[in-house]
Formats: structure tokens, sequence, C-alpha cells
């Protein structure tokens, strides 16, 4: 503090600051914001257009076409922004910003999750090396091949119906989840390890808690981060896929998979391509939001991510 | 402190070997890398002791066990008097406080995410002690920095810098014995000098140990005052620095030597070439571990290791080899 030379920079925030003038980093930044921002506000902005999920609209669907939508661009309207939703009639734009919500809450706390549990075995795992190290590699190696899909459909018919269907997608995104991050994570720390100052934290008597958490794991947040940004997309697809084929969360609750999974068989006709047309682009935009930043971040933190040892 | 004041034993190594099995394979114990294959080292408090040898010779190996940072494949390890050898943990904490490493590689051994504050604080936490603002800025003011570096990152200093905080780090604890794994050879040559004379200073103030790890002679010909020669994870020669400096026993110290230039004008040295390559280290050659590029060597030698004996009438000096270089002839004055 009495030093009168210009403040250090810790490396962690000299690559954030590349990471904020990297454009198309700014965009994805700017993009998960906007969605985080819509996802957290949804029951707000539903209460805002006066419109619930939940209301049939039969009032507003032309019985000669098949039960579309009257109208332009799915019914578009002062009332329903995103128009309705074939069949039933129901406010699509309270679908999308609701069925956002569920998928982005999803994604997030299964990335949570798994990079929590990850980082914590994969740091571990090489640094303690020797037979934890060989079992924990075994199973990072199972988990990743296993076939998650066919497995999560088996489950899903399973579990009973009483227990929540989210709480289930979440456990069990979480369980296959972080093993590819572990196993990223290690390899990544393995050569940490072997770097002196593991041993000059060591030799002056750190315990191994302080050097995997104050040694290994500053040296890793970078990666952490890059992988996690980059894992969020894949969640939500994962969600979305689970949703889509019937073993997501049930109806009524909204969801952009279970919407772009009934909205196919309108596209398809061509009778109201707009039912695919919003929960696609939201669901995109979300994809597309995280994927940019994570790619950013990874710039600017210069991370390589080695998948074989 | 007076007529024992070079008796006390801060470290003492009996026979160690350090194997390193080929990764993945414990069970081919007979492919291992014998890194360092039997070596019984002493060091005294007041002594600088120089640990020298080619490339893969065992130094840092050496270092690393008598730190406690590896255990020893056999044998044991006694620092201040007390076998630590299976001591391990938290138990370790106050062998830790006796003997500290200074490393090879000043970029590697500081934790580029940390600044130099919290390096330095480390030890300190370690011990669970909080420093206070003015322990931190006495230690780097004992290596020649100022409290301006507290708040640096390490990719801020130089070389001679970053192995400056390095041994602020190991003073820390206020060791007795300084390892110090080729603390210069890292550094720029004109930087090489100003840390060595930083190590010597350190010495004469706070009555500091060393054991000076180097591949190259002339580093550490003038802050030693003893010296151990090794070949192949084993000590050929050792003995006190000038005696073994002018007089080398050893085939392998003096074809060292040899190509040192000699300080002194009008003395000249034979320059000995050393030809073939170093034998791998899982494979050692039988007998005495040189004998595959030895000047000297003879039938007998391919049979039984040869022990480090006395040589040249002095307790002190000895060498591990059949045929020893004699004393030089007295030289005329
Ligand atoms: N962790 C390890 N695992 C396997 N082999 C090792 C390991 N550390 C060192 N070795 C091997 O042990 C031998 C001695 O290595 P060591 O680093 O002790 O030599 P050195 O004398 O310090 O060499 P240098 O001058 O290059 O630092 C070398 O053959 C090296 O490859
Ligand atoms: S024992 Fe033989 S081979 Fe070994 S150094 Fe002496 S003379 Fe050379
Ligand atoms: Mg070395």
């Amino acid at each position: 503090m009495s030093s009168s030379v210009a403040a250090a920079v810790s490396p962690t925030r000299q690559a954030l600051r590349r990471a904020r003038k990297d454009r198309s980093a700014r965009l994805g930044a700017v993009l998960v914001v906007l969605l985080v921002l819509v996802a957290a506000a949804a029951p707000l902005l539903v209460k805002l257009s006066g419109q619930d999920p939940y209301t049939y609209h039969l009032d507003l669907l032309d019985p000669a076409r098949g039960n579309a939508p009257k109208g332009a661009l799915g019914g578009v309207s002062s009332d329903h922004w995103f128009g309705v939703e074939p069949l039933t009639g129901r406010d699509l734009f309270s679908i999308v910003v609701l069925g956002l919500r569920t998928s982005l809450t999803i994604a997030i706390v299964v990335t949570l999750v798994t990079s929590v549990v990850g980082t914590l075995i994969g740091i571990s795992a090489a640094y303690f090396g020797g037979w934890y190290d060989a079992v924990a590699s075994r199973v990072f190696d199972f988990l990743f091949g296993f076939p998650q899909l066919v497995f999560m459909i088996a489950l899903g018919i399973i579990v009973p119906a009483g227990f929540p269907r989210w709480l289930l997608l979440i456990l069990v995104l979480s369980v296959f989840g972080w093993a590819s991050l572990a196993r990223l994570i290690r390899n990544q720390a393995r050569s940490l390890v072997a770097r002196e100052f593991v041993e000059a934290a060591r030799s002056v008597g750190s315990s191994g808690w302080h050097v995997i958490t104050r040694e290994l794991l500053p040296n890793l947040l970078g990666p952490v981060l890059v992988i996690a940004t980059l894992a969020i997309p894949g969640y939500i697809g994962a969600e979305a896929a689970l949703s889509f084929l019937g073993v997501g969360v049930p109806p009524p609750t909204p969801s952009l998979g279970r919407s772009i999974s009934d909205s196919i068989a309108w596209v398809y006709t061509g009778a109201d391509p707009w039912f695919l047309f919003f929960p696609g682009v939201a669901l995109f935009v979300a994809v597309l939001g995280f994927t940019l930043l994570g790619d950013g971040v990874r710039d600017a933190f210069d991370v390589r991510l080695r998948r074989t040892t | 402190m007076t007529t024992q004041s070079v008796s006390e034993e801060l470290l003492r190594l009996k026979n160690v070997r350090k194997y390193f099995g080929l990764p993945g394979a414990p069970w081919r114990q007979a492919q291992a890398v014998k890194a360092v294959d039997g070596v019984n080292f002493v060091v005294r408090k007041g002594e600088t002791v120089g640990l020298v040898g080619e490339s893969g010779s065992g130094k840092s190996t050496l270092a690393r066990v008598a730190t406690r940072l590896l255990d020893p494949t056999q044998g044991s390890v006694e620092i201040g008097g007390v076998d630590v050898t299976n001591v391990r943990g938290r138990k370790l904490r106050p062998v830790r406080r006796k003997i500290q490493m200074v490393f090879q590689d000043p970029q590697a051994s500081l934790n580029p995410r940390q600044s130099v504050g919290t390096i330095l604080s480390t030890p300190f936490r370690a011990q669970g002690i909080r420093p206070t603002r003015a322990q931190l800025v006495e230690l780097l003011q004992q290596v020649g920095l100022s409290e301006e570096h507290l708040e640096r990152y390490p990719h801020e200093f130089s070389g001679g810098q970053r192995q400056r905080i390095g041994i602020a780090r190991a003073l820390s604890v206020k060791p007795d014995l300084l390892v110090c794994d080729e603390p210069v050879s890292a550094l720029d040559v004109s930087v090489q000098a100003q840390v060595l004379n930083l190590l010597a200073d350190l010495r004469d103030e706070l009555g500091l140990s060393y054991v000076l790890v180097a591949h190259d002679l002339a580093v550490v010909r003038q802050v030693t005052s003893r010296l151990a020669v090794m070949y192949l994870g084993t000590i050929v020669e050792e003995g006190p620095a000038d005696q073994v400096y002018s007089a080398p026993a050893h085939p392998y110290t003096k074809a060292l030597l040899s190509a040192v230039p000699v300080p002194e004008p009008g003395v000249e040295r034979d320059r000995i070439v050393l030809t073939g390559d170093v034998p791998t280290p899982i494979a050692p050659p039988s007998g005495c571990p040189f004998r595959t590029r030895c000047y000297k060597v003879q039938d007998v030698c391919a049979t039984v290791r040869p022990v480090l004996e006395p040589v040249h009438g002095s307790t002190e000096h000895r060498a591990a080899c059949y045929f020893p270089e004699p004393p030089p002839p007295e030289r005329t004055r």
C-alpha cells in the first residue's frame, strides 16, 4: 500500500482484462447476461405480458387448419408477443421465457455441481497420484464411455412419478457430467504438480489441502472456467434433448426442449413453423452466448485442453 | 562454541538409495532408474558442501531425499541428529524448520498466481502463524529486495530477483541448513556471482550451512569448504575443497577439473576429454560405475564396486577408485 509504483496486477485479472477486449467474448457475455436476466425475471415478464403458460385460448386457433393459430407469425399480437401454441392456444411468450428459465437453471446448477466435484477430484487425483489416481482415472473412463442417454431414458421410466423430474435431471446429468471435467483438470494438474512450486510449498510444511486449494487451484481456475462455460450449452442441449424425448421436466411445466419436440410436426406440415421459431431461437441464442463466452475466456487464459495424458 | 564448533551434525544420509520405478510398472523394479545408489553423506554446522556431477548423476534426487521431499527406497535420513526417515505428514513440520531447499528453476519454483507476499506467508501459515507485514518485509530486505516488491507477482521480476524470493521463502522458517539445488544455473552469468555472494553473506550473518549443488565445478569453487563429486548415483570422491581441487584423486574428478580453467597463471593442466556417454542409470556398469569411460580402467574395476577410502594420507579426503591419482609432488617454492 505504501508503494508508489503502479499497482501489481495478478495474471488472473490480466486474463479477464484480455477477455473483455475480445469482441466475440463480449457479444457472448452480453447474450449470457441478457438470457440470465430474462430467465431470472421470467415470472415478472410473464406477468407484464398479462398472460400465463397454462390457459387455453381455443378461440385463437383455426380449426380449418388443424387448430393452428389464426393470423400471421403464429398468431403474434399485442396480447401474445410470440403468438400461441397450436392445438391449445397457450401463450408462447410465457412458455419460452419460463422454459428458458427451466433450461438455464438446470444447466447452471449441473455445471456448478460438476465443476466443484470434478475440479476437486481431478486435482486431488493428480496431486496424490498412486492408486487413488488409478482408480479415479478408471471411474472417469467408465462414466465417460457410459451410454448416458439410454440410461437416463430407462431411469425416467423406472423412477416413480412422485420424484421431482427436475431434481432427477440434475442428479443424473451431474453424476455423468463431472467425469469429463475431472479428467481434463487432472491432466492439466499433472503438469503443474511436477512444477517446483508445489515441492516448494511441501518443503515448507504445507498440507495437501493447502497445496490443492492454494497452489494448484488458482492455476487451474482458467481451465475450469473455460470448461464450465463451454459445458453449459451442452447441458442446455441435454436437458432439451431429454425433454424432447419425453423424460425431461413433465408438462405442464414449460420446457424449451419439449416445445421444440412438439413443434416438429407443425414445421413438417408447414402449418405453423413459428411454433419452432421462438423456442428454437431462444435455445440457439443460449447455446451461442455461452459458447462465444467460453471461447473468449479460453483464448484469454490461453488454455489448451489436452484430452489424453 | 569454541573447540567443538565443527562437530554438530546437521544432516546425515546413511546408505541412501532412491530408485524410480518405470511408470505403471511397480513389479518391474529391475527396470528401475537407480537415481541414487548407496550414498553416505554428512553435513556439519558451518560447512558449505559442494555437490557436483554431470546432469543425471542424481544430485537433485539426493537433495530431495535429504529435505524429505522424497522417501528413500533404502537407507536413512538423519536431520539434526534425529532419524526422520519414517516421519511423515504433520510430524515433518519441525523437521522442515531445520532444513530448507532453494530450487534450481526460480521461474518454476514460484507460483505464478501468487503475489510475493502470499508466497512468503506460506511457510508461516504452514506452521500455523500469521506473519506480520514487518516480518515479510524483513525477509525481503535480507535478500536485497524491498517492501515495494511485496504486492508484485513473479512475472514482474528478473531471474536473479526471483531466486532471491526463493531464498527468502526458504529463510522464513529460520533453517540451520539450506540445500540449494543449482541455485544459479538458470541465471545469467553476470547475475550468478551476485546470488552466490548473497548466499555467502547470509551464511556469515545467520550462521547458515549449505549444500550447494552444481554441475559446474567453477561455480562453487569460491564458496565451498568441502566437495563431494557424484557419478551415476554414487559419490566417487569427497574431501576438503582445496584438497580436491588441487589434487583430485578420482579419475572422474580429474577429468571434470581438467575442463575448468586454472586461475593461477603459469600452471597448466592436461585436458582430459571424457569419451563415451554416461551409462543409463537403469543398468549401471558392474564394479566401478565410471569404468566405461575411465582412462585408467583395469580388469579389477569390473568386479566389485570400489568404496570410498582415504587417499593422499588424509582422513578427510576420500575416493572410490582402485587406482587413485597420486598426490602431486611438493611444489618448489
Ligand atoms: N521423478 C522421477 N521419476 C523417474 N526418474 C527420475 C525422477 N527424477 C529423476 N529421475 C531420474 O533420475 C536420474 C537422476 O536425476 P536427477 O534429477 O537427480 O539428476 P541431477 O544430477 O539433478 O541432474 P541435473 O543436473 O540435470 O539436474 C535421472 O536419470 C533422471 O531421469
Ligand atoms: S576404479 Fe577403475 S574404472 Fe573406476 S575410476 Fe578407478 S581406475 Fe577408473
Ligand atoms: Mg538437478
